[in-house]
């Protein structure tokens, strides 16, 4: 959003850089159950983005002036390897690592069920392995496929991309340069069933029209990647019955 | 028996998925939105008579009144201990719900950290604040013998139809078992007849999605004790 450069990020035929189209997102890979130790986890990979999250809970809650007698809180802790860009990052909490944790238990505790345990904490860790501009979007799909996956109640799963404008174009789905490079970036989260918006932001200028339009890209784009965490779900337990039945 | 029910469509749906919008009742783990039923959580789909409800496949255990769990003193108090039974939440044992006499103070001397107990949950109140006791038939500490853990919602598998997978394993191992409703279970025998029952109950742990479990499972221990399945005819 705020470099200069003199790169064509979108060319006259309105393909860019990586060849996608203005309404394509990066290929996405998903897998769910791949920590052992963890009660649920998933493994995200948005283009370049490589994304691992786990989830542990619903557990005691630590430290216990945190606790909600009435229903369960959700901690969030979003971290990024020091390997994970190009300069090395330093490690640790930063402002931007604080403020995406906390969006993201917001957007998770829209939907998780969490009267139903009272007292308790459901603890999610999303660790980014490798950054390509929009991780706190692959962060929020992992979190919410590790979610289902260790079995606590939710009302949806939540699929999050971003979309956002660069030379001029509104875009989805902003790779590294477009996102260094553009005018604007608008992460945004939804619940599939109801379309209802769990997280919203934006980062630089566009018009009113453009964001509606980025708006409606993004949203038809979540429907995309819901299917491909509902499948990524599904695959863990029917891949397993396949292997028995070859087995007989 | 729900297994049983739910064989014929087994279909893993997903928290959201809609479960049925012609007016079936809604069962655990369903939640219903604008006149549809939804899932709440992973697991396969169930109807059983005219409500529809969803077998989670994983997930933490809830504790519910009247179950037999296997817990492990976390603390001591002077007049309680702390059991960790796999919940999420700790569950006090109160002096009064042991069978012994207990002095003010002199709890350690009865169950120490590290013990094993088989408890029985007493209640389980609105907040989730749990009671559980050792007084009733059956319920003591357990001694020696190893405790494997499976996820909870295995329970039904390890146990079997009427019991049958439990009295096959224990026919086939000679072993003593016992099975706690949260998926730790205690298993005491000679030498590796212990080693076998333990890796049978990982077996269901891990592959209690499959057919014919029982038969898989008879086959794994009469390949690691081939005298087990001699001495079962005899019998």
């Amino acid at each position: 959003m705020s470099g200069q450069t003199d790169m064509v990020l979108v060319d006259d035929n309105g393909i860019r850089i990586d060849g996608r189209t203005a309404d394509q997102h990066r290929p996405i890979k998903i897998e769910a159950g791949v920590l052992s130790n963890a009660d649920g986890s998933a493994y995200v990979e948005i283009g370049k983005n490589k994304v691992l999250a786990a989830v542990y809970g619903p557990r005691e809650c630590h430290p216990r002036h945190l606790q909600n007698p009435s229903k369960a809180i959700i901690q969030c802790k979003y971290n990024m390897e020091a390997f994970s860009v190009s300069d090395r990052k330093r490690p640790g909490p930063d402002r931007r690592s604080v403020e995406i944790s906390k969006i993201t238990a917001e957007a998770l505790e829209k939907v998780v069920l969490t009267e139903l345990y009272p007292r308790a904490s459901i603890d999610v860790y999303i660790e980014i392995m490798q950054a390509n501009a929009g991780t706190r979007c692959a962060g929020l799909t992992a979190a919410s496929v590790a979610l289902a996956d260790a079995g606590i109640p939710m009302r949806d799963i939540i699929p999050a991309i971003a979309a956002g404008k660069a030379d001029g174009h509104v875009l989805l789905d902003l790779n590294k340069e477009e996102d260094n490079y553009g005018e604007a970036d608008v992460p945004m989260a939804i619940i599939p069933s109801t379309d209802e918006i769990v997280l919203l932001q934006m980062d630089g200028n566009m018009t009113r029209e453009e964001f509606d339009r980025a708006v409606s890209m993004g949203v038809a784009a979540c429907h995309e990647v819901y299917e491909l965490q509902k499948d990524a779900l599904k695959r863990r337990y029917t891949a397993k019955e396949k292997e028995d039945d070859s087995d007989e | 028996m729900e297994r049983k029910n739910a064989r014929p469509a087994r279909e893993v749906v997903v928290p959201g998925d809609v479960l049925d919008d012609s007016g079936l009742k809604s069962g655990d783990n369903t939640y219903v939105l604008d006149g549809r039923i939804h899932a709440s959580v992973l697991g396969v789909k169930n109807v059983f008579q005219n409500s529809v409800s969803v077998i989670p496949l994983s997930g933490r255990y809830m504790p519910t009144t009247g179950d037999t769990v296997i817990g492990v003193i976390e603390d001591i108090g002077p007049s309680n201990w702390l059991v960790n039974i796999n919940a999420p939440y700790p569950a006090p044992l109160h002096v009064s719900e042991v069978p012994w006499k207990v002095e003010f103070g002199d709890t350690s001397r009865y169950l120490n950290l590290g013990h094993v107990v088989m408890l029985k949950i007493l209640m389980v109140d609105e907040s989730k604040k749990i009671q559980v006791t050792m007084n009733d038939s059956g319920l003591r500490r357990l001694e020696g013998g190893r405790i494997v853990e499976i996820p909870y919602s295995k329970v039904s598998r390890v146990i079997g139809k009427s019991g049958s997978m439990i009295q096959t394993i224990k026919n086939l191992t000679d072993c003593r078992i016992f099975v706690g409703q949260n998926g730790r279970i205690w298993v005491d025998g000679d030498g590796e007849n212990t080693d076998v029952a333990v890796q049978a109950i990982e077996i269901i742990g891990r592959e209690s999605q499959s057919n014919n479990l029982t038969e898989r499972v008879k086959e794994f221990i009469g390949s690691k004790l081939p005298q087990a399945e001699n001495d079962e005819e005899e019998e």
